[in-house]
């Protein structure tokens, strides 16, 4: 067991004040980070609800258990609430909130106020996406297309775009405080060389949300005001171009999706090293590939588009531009994976998950090629195929990789274990049951399937079938870690400052870390990732 | 003098925020963190300068026929009102750094003061349009006026007041709250809150408020100007 | 393949099979990939599990092998990316003696237009082994087109043209779906492509099934006449618009110096918009017709307008007047 301080607890950020108030107007990272966990899980359960009855919909082939108007809302109420209001926030807001002061040596984020008032621009925007969904719902697709959106849908359009509107400035302000943190508050001796490669990945990703996300926001303000006063920007009877909102809409939601895999791509990283106990293989590659995405992720908007009626040389370009894309994206994978060799491994819970991701991370990047072939897309664009790549990459990529890292920094976040058998468990019933649920919709998707279908053909039910089955295992997989970490808070073993006896400045203050994270400023002499210096000793704690 | 100058790093100190190493620090980290700021606000208004683009191509005759309608005086004594505001407000700023927070309060309330104006003339113009059925929506209307195009669509000249509403409604609203954060200073200065040690406020906000006059300086023309001779 | 457990999608266009083999030419690499990472992960993790190999090597790193998995992934990506490109560009080029169909799309219907005037609601009847184009557009929101069996697709818009092309080679009835998210019943908005042999699909023409009235071109004559079209736009040189005969698929100079296509596009627009492009030497003094004529009716247009190309040379004084026309290309 760690030596925890049992006769006066040590003041930490979790003690040193009490009271509803402390919390709500705290500038305190590490709490504001507490209240986006709290707040995007509640999300996470409302988004997976519903992706819960869509699935349940799809058991059999006609459209019995809800009208097709409830389907129509279903999934995008699940969209809307999975991209904007988990995903994008997940880790950044939550992990990054937390870690990203700490990794780099400073007491808090450079605009603690603003980044409180990050997650009040969160809340406001979650709470009027959630009254529009509420009052009467949605149905145009979180893509929004027009004039779908602005001239046919009878929903609350305006409410959910302004929702969105709103947590698209939560977003911009968390990238605009990563940004001047990571250039302007790290420890002496903390250089860019020595950052870890989480803070890499979030500086990446935090590039995307300062230039992309203020695109979207007056894209959906542009909706909006269309809805409200018809003013014809996107309505083609009105002279408007159905296609400028596909751009503009793309511009910003392709690389979202950059926003939401960049983070985690870090905290596998982290993982990778810390269990293999070895520095990053090719850090300066893992490190540069993250800016690689992030730039070359502003250029392949387009490839969404491929049947949408643009021009044959654009769809060329843009199809080129996605190849590109994949590049740094196996770079990364090809070093996690020799990072391992010739390294001292172990299987703790985040190792499994960070496994998870690697090898379903391998599989969503590769489809993602099939995607950017131009002839192919023809016929995979809006099948099931999308539906599967898009969540292997963000289920099997990106939730795979808040998993690891909410395990891998439970300990520093909380101060306790959570149960490592139950953990382990989990780990596995989330791969099972996301690959059964997963892969058969590629299968579907070549077949034909289209997406957004409340009712489909007799001859699609049985992978439809199996694909449902396999939600429900994962639907348990995601149960258990939200029971065995409520749990672990009252009677998790204490983890003590370092319980994976891992490298970096997060490890080397308490756990829970007091207030102003560091007693007194880190000074940092020795290279990332630097598990030759780091004495080995058995893992013990947690089980 | 010495016992003032005690007197401004006392505030400083007291300004400097606990997660800051020093004060230099702090300046910079605020001053870098405006200029991400204003990043993403340029990202903001470009796209909207996108859709101008784009329907600027596709209709330009009805583009032509929109910005005939605009009052190039007004939109030229604006653009003057604007200018000037970000001159009292580059000198506010210099007042602030000199240690001299009664001028500078004087300067940032000229400042105010030509952005009510600049307001209030821009307030005409709306009114202007307004009883002219060029505000988008279902009471529009427009009377081809070019002999030379009558096939012009109206409808397209309604994108065109459409992207005139929402560009220059977006910048005025930008406008009213940058004159808010003038005031707060104004306030704040009057009461002490700035030394030549600490003004990072003040220097921020008049970044902001160049930003603001910045994006104008593009829209006069390009809704004003530039399509306005050549409709032959 | 199994009758109600189907794995794999019916082949049954030209172009099917080039698709499907750059499939399975990208599932052999995925798969060869991704067994490699996987197998690699699984011996590493074994093999240096912390029981027997409790102390790591530290390895920087290594630019040969940074620049090996940069470089091979990045030339087997340039051989997807050309082949996907070549598939992509057959599919754009519609073959010139193509039978044309025209589509247009609303909530929740797919209505067919031959070229003889027959018409089809969420059917489509085709003859096997032609060459079939597609003109569509949308009466309300985007749609889109999706046979799988022939693994083609295209979005239709609202406001403009879209086509595809497609060769059908085998004999069958084929699901039609709508691709493009349309509101309340778009997983409703499905349909049949109907193959059949050339003798079956002739005596399906004649059987007059949807009521015709003479030919799509026919009509479009017609509409040309009511509508007033043919007092300026005349069959010689005298009309105060230009003279259509010969025009479809012929560069136009515009007044401001461009010279465009006069594909579908350019003639609907021309209808709909006839300020945005003025042919030179001409007055902008048409009229719009938005809004006065339907989706359908503008497809007559169209087609009539087309048909006065296939017809150009008709002797006498319509010789003189495709004189204008050519003089204004340049």
């Amino acid at each position: 067991m760690a030596t925890a301080v049992q006769t006066v607890e040590r003041e930490n950020y979790l003690n040193s004040n009490y009271g509803i108030k402390s919390w709500l107007l705290t500038t305190d990272h590490k709490r504001i980070a507490v209240l986006y966990l709290i707040s995007i899980t509640a999300m996470f359960w409302l988004g997976g609800f519903f992706a819960m009855m869509i699935r349940l919909e799809l058991l059999t082939p006609a459209g019995d258990l809800v009208s097709s108007d409830t389907y129509n809302k279903l999934f995008t109420m699940h969209g809307i609430i999975m991209v904007f209001f988990f995903l994008i926030p997940s880790v950044p807001a939550v992990l990054g909130n937390f870690l990203v002061p700490l990794m780099v040596g400073a007491k808090d984020l450079a605009f603690p106020r603003v980044n409180l008032l990050s997650w009040y621009l969160y809340m406001a925007g979650a709470i009027t996406a959630l009254t529009a969904m509420v009052t009467g719902g949605v149905d145009t697709g979180w893509t929004f297309y027009t004039p779908f959106s602005t001239t046919y849908s009878n929903t609350h359009v305006i409410g959910a775009a302004i929702g969105i509107f709103i947590a698209g400035f939560s977003s911009i302000l968390t990238g605009l405080n990563f940004i001047v943190t990571i250039h302007r508050m790290r420890a002496p001796g903390m250089t860019w060389r020595r950052l870890p490669l989480f803070c890499w990945s979030n500086y990446a990703a935090a590039v995307i949300m300062v230039l992309g996300t203020p695109v979207i926001a007056i894209t959906l303000l542009l909706v909006a005001l269309e809805r409200a006063f018809n003013i014809g920007v996107f309505n083609p009877q009105l002279g408007g171009d159905p296609l400028l909102f596909q751009h503009l809409f793309w511009f910003y939601s392709h690389p979202a999706v950059y926003i939401m895999i960049l983070p985690g791509m870090g905290v596998i990283s982290e993982i990778v090293c810390c269990f293999s106990r070895k520095r990053a293989f090719g850090y300066e590659f893992i490190a540069l590939a993250s800016i690689a995405i992030a730039v070359l992720g502003f250029l392949v908007w387009a490839h969404h588009m491929f049947v949408a009626g643009i021009s044959v040389y654009a769809a060329l370009v843009f199809s080129l531009l996605s190849y590109l894309v994949a590049i740094p994206s196996a770079v990364k994978v090809f070093n996690w994976t020799a990072t391992m060799y010739k390294g001292s491994i172990s299987y703790n819970t985040p190792m499994l998950y960070a496994f998870g991701f690697i090898g379903l991370f391998t599989v969503g990047g590769l489809t993602g090629i099939f995607l950017s072939s131009l002839g192919l897309d023809v016929h995979v664009h809006d099948t099931y195929f999308v539906i599967a790549h898009f969540h292997y990459v963000m289920v099997g990529g990106m939730v795979m990789a808040y998993m690891a890292g909410l395990h891998f920094w439970w300990p520093k976040i909380t101060g306790k274990m959570y149960p490592e058998a139950w953990a382990k468990l989990s780990a596995l019933l989330v791969f099972v049951g996301f690959n059964t649920t997963f892969f058969p919709l590629f299968i579907l998707g070549y077949m034909g399937s289209p997406r957004r279908y409340h009712a489909y053909p007799p001859e699609f039910q049985v992978l439809n079938v199996l694909s449902t089955a396999g939600a429900s295992i994962l639907a348990v997989g995601y149960v258990l870690p939200m029971i065995y970490f409520v749990w672990s808070l009252r009677y998790g073993a204490d983890a003590g400052p370092n319980p994976w006896n891992a490298v970096g400045l997060e490890w080397m203050t308490s756990s829970p870390p007091p207030t102003h994270n560091f007693d007194e400023t880190p000074v940092v002499t020795w290279e990332a990732y630097d598990y030759e210096h780091q004495p080995q000793e058995e893992i013990t704690v947690g089980h | 003098m010495a016992t003032s100058d005690i007197g401004d790093i006392q505030v400083a100190e007291r300004a400097l925020q606990h997660h800051f190493a020093d004060m230099e620090q702090q300046r910079e980290t605020s001053s870098f963190g405006m200029w991400m700021f204003l990043l993403t606000e340029i990202m903001f208004f470009s796209g909207l300068f996108c859709a101008y683009l784009v329907y600027r191509a596709s209709y330009y005759h009805a583009f032509v026929e929109g910005s005939q309608k605009m009052n190039i005086t007004l939109g030229a004594t604006n653009t003057a009102v604007l200018i000037c505001s970000s001159l009292t407000m580059a000198l506010g700023v210099r007042a602030a750094q000199m240690g001299k927070p009664k001028l500078m309060a004087i300067l940032l309330l000229i400042t105010i003061l030509f952005g009510f104006g600049f307001l209030g003339i821009k307030a005409v113009e709306y009114h202007e349009h307004w009883v002219n059925h060029e505000f988008p929506g279902p009471n529009f209307h427009f009377e081809t006026g070019d002999p030379a195009h009558p096939a012009t669509d109206a409808q397209h000249t309604e994108i065109y007041f459409s992207l005139y509403w929402a560009m220059t409604g977006l910048h005025a609203l930008h406008m009213v709250i940058g004159i808010g954060l003038v005031a707060w200073l104004v306030i704040a200065g009057l009461m002490g809150a700035y030394t030549p040690h600490y003004y990072n406020p003040v220097e921020n906000v008049g970044l902001y408020w160049h930003f603001v006059d910045l994006v104008w300086i593009y829209l006069f023309p390009m809704l004003y100007l530039i399509s306005k001779k050549h409709g032959g | 393949m199994w009758k109600n457990f189907p794995l794999f999608p019916e082949r049954a266009s030209a172009l099917a099979w080039q698709v499907d083999g750059l499939y399975f030419l990208l599932i052999a690499v995925s798969a060869f990939f991704t067994l490699l990472i996987f197998a690699a992960i699984f011996y590493f993790a074994v093999k240096y599990r912390r029981s027997v190999h409790p102390h790591a090597v530290q390895i920087e790193g290594s630019l040969p092998l940074e620049l090996a998995w940069t470089l091979i992934p990045l030339g087997i990506c340039m051989i997807f990316f050309a082949w996907g490109s070549l598939i992509y560009f057959q599919e754009a080029r519609p073959p010139k003696d193509a039978m044309e169909v025209y589509v247009v799309a609303k909530q929740w219907m797919w209505k067919f237009e031959y070229e003889n005037g027959q018409r089809d609601i969420n059917q489509l009847h085709l003859p096997v082994g032609r060459d079939v184009k597609m003109i569509m557009s949308s009466q309300d929101t985007i749609h889109s087109f999706f046979v799988p069996a022939f693994r083609i697709k295209a979005d239709v818009l609202p406001g403009r043209f879209t086509t595809t092309w497609f060769r059908p080679t085998k004999v069958g009835t084929y699901h039609l779906f709508c691709s493009q998210y349309c509101g309340t019943n778009h997983s409703a908005m499905i349909g049949e492509v109907i193959v059949m042999d050339p003798v079956a699909y002739q005596a399906w023409m004649s059987g007059g099934a949807g009521g015709s009235s003479g030919t799509l071109a026919a009509n479009g004559q017609q509409l040309f006449q009511q509508l007033g079209c043919a007092t300026c736009h005349r069959a010689d040189t005298q009309g105060r618009g230009p003279n259509l005969v010969g025009l479809f698929s012929k560069p136009v100079l515009l007044d401001d110096g461009r010279t465009v296509m006069a594909d579908e596009n350019y003639i609907r627009e021309s209808i709909l918009n006839p300020g945005a492009k003025i042919v030179s030497g001409f007055k902008p003094i048409m009229p719009t017709f938005q809004g006065q004529v339907s989706e359908e009716n503008l497809m007559a247009l169209v087609a009539y307008v087309k048909s006065l190309a296939q017809t150009q040379p008709q002797g006498g004084a319509n010789d003189v007047s495709s004189a204008p026309n050519t003089s204004n290309v340049q």
